[in-house]
């Protein structure tokens, strides 16, 4: 069945919005996704319906609350093709689950003078956890260089893994450049040097089919507000046997199995690693994306994707006066550039006159802007119901904006 | 003969009220930015760059010899923001420390309804744009008061 994207856009009733009176062409999809009416409407049937603490009552609500939130963990697991549902821990965002492994695996495994790999294009929630683990430490950051198209420079590879790295932290798709990054092949040269991996795919897990066992990576975390679900929950997923010697994080309720004031002993997986009340209405909302991507199917949306991308790609390079920051092979769905004459920040802000919604700066990754030597780029980035139309209004936004500011 | 800060922002209102397009008000505002003096480059300076902009924005403002007027040059690499320097210029530059200290800025940014329109870092550029001016300020009327003290003291007055 051909991709509709007319029907698709149905689906997310903000796209209705107009913008000073004009109609929303919202292309800040790398920031945060649009919510179909069917994440909308679980997460309202939830506190209408059923809303309830989940894991402890022994009332009903509490165990439909229990059942949805737990089919939650089911879908993300299927999501991911991982092998244990107890892989799936829920955390606020992405950042956190780095966070999360920083300061269990990392503090437990990484000390003075080890190594952490990362490269040179992460946002800075795959650097900072990182860099304070090494403070503390005494361990040291190590740095995967990138090309001027914005591509790892992978011969450095073999280099930069050596005895004393413990572990390899690398973005699947770069929120800055919108480059895809050969992680197989990474995972794979860690592994033969025994390095585990983990793998950002907060950009990636709302463009293509991630699979985690035919990755083989041994971290992976995504959020869930990209994938056009709920803010404020994210996933971290790990192989069992690392999560498993991996000490908790966060104390508190559900995470422990006894408590004395002499000795606490702790809960087995996921609940190790999931103290408090968990998001539960993010769990049942991040479900219903799911099962909306799985109903437009993750093929076919990288499929339209890919094509829309590369309309795009053929259109802004007609604009004149635009230089794309980061023109790697394998590039998805981002457009990252500057337009001479025209400070970003103007950009964004006429743009928003004309309806078009976009983001301007250092998007969280300054490294970046420093290897190019840039101070901030504009940056226009798609989802499943963006339309050729919307990146026709797009240029023909930059071009009016040249004109307004020369 | 400068006008007061407020005739010239009864000038910006009347010129802003002209367009209801956003895109036209911001046109509007940037071609005010076009016409403001350039900045000597050399001025251009770290300490002389106003901090919590996003866009880069630099700011001399000294006090005009023998008054107790304030002058000022300033620049910025965004266009919009140039726009925004320019109207602080208008109201502000060669006007007397009392004037710049009592002109309610707030109000005018309200009038133009940039106070809902610009994005928070913007605003907090703005603001301290306005900070640094009235700094001056400040310190030149608090310097010309400690001046009317010694001179009424030199002859005899108390001050009243």
């Amino acid at each position: 069945m051909p991709y509709d994207v007319q029907k698709v856009r149905e689906d997310f009733p903000i796209l209705k919005e107009t913008i000073y009176g004009k109609p929303l062409v919202y292309l800040d999809n790398a920031n945060t996704t649009q919510k179909p009416q069917a994440v909308i409407d679980a997460i309202c049937s939830y506190y209408t319906h059923y809303n309830s603490n989940i894991h402890r009552a022994t009332h009903l609500l509490s165990e439909k609350a229990t059942r949805a939130f737990e089919g939650g963990r089911d879908k993300v697991r299927e999501f991911l093709n991982a092998v244990h549902r107890e892989e799936i821990i829920f955390v606020r965002n992405a950042t956190e689950g780095v966070n999360l492994v920083a300061q269990t695996f990392g503090r437990q495994n990484i000390g003075e003078g080890d190594e952490i790999l990362v490269s040179a294009m992460e946002h800075h929630a795959n650097i900072v956890p990182w860099q304070l683990l090494c403070e503390e430490k005494g361990a040291k950051l190590r740095v995967i260089p990138i090309t001027d198209t914005g591509e790892l420079e992978m011969e450095a590879l073999d280099v930069l893994i050596t005895p004393r790295t413990k572990l390899v932290g690398i973005v699947h798709m770069s929120n800055a450049l919108g480059t895809v990054n050969p992680i197989e092949e990474i995972i794979r040269k860690a592994h033969a040097q025994g390095v585990p991996v983990l793998v950002d795919a907060a950009q990636s897990a709302y463009h293509m089919k991630l699979d985690v066992r035919a990755l083989d990576c041994d971290f992976l975390v995504f959020s869930g507000h990209k994938l056009y679900g709920p803010t404020g929950i994210g996933v971290l997923y790990g192989k069992r046997p690392l999560l498993e010697a991996m000490p908790p994080w966060q104390g508190g309720g559900d995470m422990i199995e006894s408590v004395t004031f002499e000795k606490t002993t702790f809960n087995v997986l996921p609940n190790k690693f999931e103290a408090g009340t968990p998001h539960i209405e993010g769990v049942i909302g991040l479900g219903a994306a799911i099962d909306y991507l799985n109903g437009l199917g993750m093929e076919n949306i990288a499929a339209y994707e890919h094509e829309l991308m590369k309309y795009g790609t053929q259109a802004l390079g007609e604009v004149p006066n635009l230089r794309m920051i980061g023109t790697a092979r394998q590039k998805a769905s981002v457009y990252s550039f500057i337009l001479d004459g025209v400070h970003p920040n103007d950009l964004g802000t006429l743009l928003n006159t004309f309806g078009i919604a976009i983001r301007t700066g250092q998007h969280c990754a300054h490294p970046v802007m420093q290897r190019y030597e840039i101070e901030a780029t504009a940056r226009a980035s798609m989802g499943l119901y963006n339309t050729r139309e919307e990146i026709d209004a797009l240029v023909k936004g930059l071009i009016r904006v040249q004109e307004m500011v020369s | 003969m400068v006008q007061s800060p407020e005739a010239q922002a009864e000038e910006i209102r009347d010129a802003f009220a002209m367009f209801d397009d956003w895109a036209d008000r911001y046109q509007f505002l940037m071609d005010l930015g076009k016409k403001l003096a350039p900045m000597d480059e050399a001025d251009k300076t770290e300490e002389n760059r106003v901090k919590g902009c996003q866009s880069n924005v630099w700011l001399v403002a000294h006090a005009v010899p023998g008054t107790d007027r304030i002058e000022f040059q300033a620049d910025s690499d965004s266009a919009i923001v140039k726009g925004l320097v320019s109207i602080l210029w208008r109201v502000y530059s060669g006007q007397p420390a009392r004037e710049i200290l009592s002109f309610d800025i707030e109000k005018l940014l309200s009038d133009l309804e940039l106070d809902q329109h610009l994005t928070l870092n913007r605003r907090n550029g703005l603001v301290g744009m306005v900070e640094r001016i009235k700094t001056l300020a400040h310190e030149m009327s608090d310097s010309s008061d400690q001046s009317d003290k010694l001179n009424k003291a030199l002859t005899g007055n108390t001050p009243t």
